[in-house]
C-alpha cells in the first residue's frame, strides 16, 4: 500500500498522533510490528512480555493502543490483558497472536480486549484494527 | 552480466521461491515495508529469523534427545518457530512446525525426531535461498542498479 493509500484510509492519521506499544516475546515479530506502526506514522514501544507491559503502565506511561501477543513467557497476554483491566487501564488492545482456534481466541477476547488479528500482522491488518478502534480523527 | 540481466534473474529467482512454496505472500509484505528510511529491512528481519531459528533448532535437537522428553519444553519451542517463520513467509517451515505440532500433542517421540528433521530441511532450504536471494540483490546495488519490485503476474 502507497503513503497516498494509506492517507486516503485514514485521513488526519498524521496529525493524530497515535501511539502504541507493542508486546512480544520474539524479536521478528516486535521488528515487524514497529516496522508496520511506523509506517502509518504511530509512535511505538516494545516490551518483552506481559509483566513489562503492566510496569510500563505502573511506571505513568500510557499508550493508544496495545499490540499484545499471547505466548510469552513469565506473564502471557491474557494474564496481562486482565491485569491491565483490573488495574483500570481503558487503552485499547488488539489482541495478535498466531493461536487462532473458537476457544483460545475467545478466552483472549474475554480477557478484556477491544478487537483480535491473526498473525502475521500485515499494513491491512493494522489498518482493520484502527478502523474497528475508531483511530481517526473525523473533521 | 550486465544490470538488466542480473535484475532480471533476480527478478526469476524470486518468482522461483513463490511458486515452489518455499515464500509466501508475508515475504512480499516485508519487502514492501522495506524503503528508503530502512533499505535493509528485509535482511535485517530474515538474519533474526535464522538467528532466532538456530537457537531453537538447537534447544529442540536437545529437549528430543532427552530420556524423557518434556512435552511441554518441545512444545512452546515449536510454536516459536512457527510463528517467526510465519512472519517472514517461510511457507514450508511453517507447514513442518504444524505437523511437528500435532505429533508434539499425542507425545509421540519416533514422529518428532522425525518432523525436527523435516523441519531443519526446510529450515536449511530456505537460509540457503534466501542468502542467494540478498547476494544477488547485493551485485546489482554493488552495480549502481536498483532491486526491481517484485511482479509475480498470478
Amino acid at each position: 500500500m502507497t503513503r497516498d493509500q494509506i492517507a486516503e484510509e485514514l485521513p488526519n492519521l498524521a496529525e493524530s498522533k497515535l501511539t502504541a506499544l507493542v508486546v512480544d516475546d520474539s524479536f521478528v515479530n516486535q521488528t515487524i510490528h514497529q516496522k508496520l506502526l511506523n509506517r502509518l506514522g504511530i509512535e511505538n514501544d516494545v516490551v518483552t512480555n506481559g509483566k513489562e507491559a503492566v510496569d510500563v503502565y505502573c511506571s505513568g506511561r500510557n499508550y493508544d493502543l496495545i499490540l499484545m501477543d499471547m505466548d510469552m513467557p513469565i506473564m502471557n497476554g491474557i494474564q496481562a490483558t486482565k491485569r491491565l483491566r483490573e488495574m483500570g487501564i481503558e487503552s485499547k488492545i488488539a489482541g495478535v497472536t498466531t493461536r487462532a482456534n473458537e476457544g483460545e481466541k475467545k478466552e483472549f477476547m474475554e480477557a478484556g480486549l477491544n478487537d483480535f488479528q491473526e498473525k502475521p500482522l500485515t499494513i491491512s491488518k493494522l489498518l482493520s484494527i484502527l478502523h474497528k478502534l475508531n483511530f481517526y480523527v473525523q473533521t | 552480466m550486465d544490470l538488466v540481466q542480473m535484475q532480471k534473474s533476480l527478478q526469476d529467482y524470486t518468482k522461483s521461491l513463490f511458486l515452489e512454496g518455499i515464500l509466501d505472500g508475508q515475504f512480499l509484505q516485508l519487502q514492501q515495508l522495506q524503503d528508503e528510511s530502512n533499505p535493509d529491512f528485509v535482511s535485517q528481519v530474515v538474519t533474526l529469523f535464522f538467528q532466532d531459528s538456530d537457537r531453537i533448532l538447537n534447544d529442540l535437537s536437545l529437549s528430543l534427545d532427552q530420556q524423557v522428553v518434556d512435552f511441554k519444553k518441545v512444545d512452546p519451542h515449536v510454536h516459536q518457530l512457527k510463528g517467526s517463520s510465519s512472519s517472514i513467509g517461510a511457507q514450508r517451515v511453517k507447514n513442518a512446525c504444524v505437523v511437528f505440532r500435532n505429533f508434539c500433542e499425542q507425545q509421540n517421540v519416533e514422529a518428532c525426531h522425525r518432523c525436527l528433521q523435516q523441519v531443519k530441511q526446510e529450515y536449511y532450504l530456505v537460509k540457503n535461498r534466501l542468502e542467494t536471494l540478498f547476494k544477488l540483490e547485493q551485485q546489482i546495488v554493488a552495480s549502481g542498479g536498483m532491486i526491481p519490485a517484485v511482479e509475480l503476474g498470478f
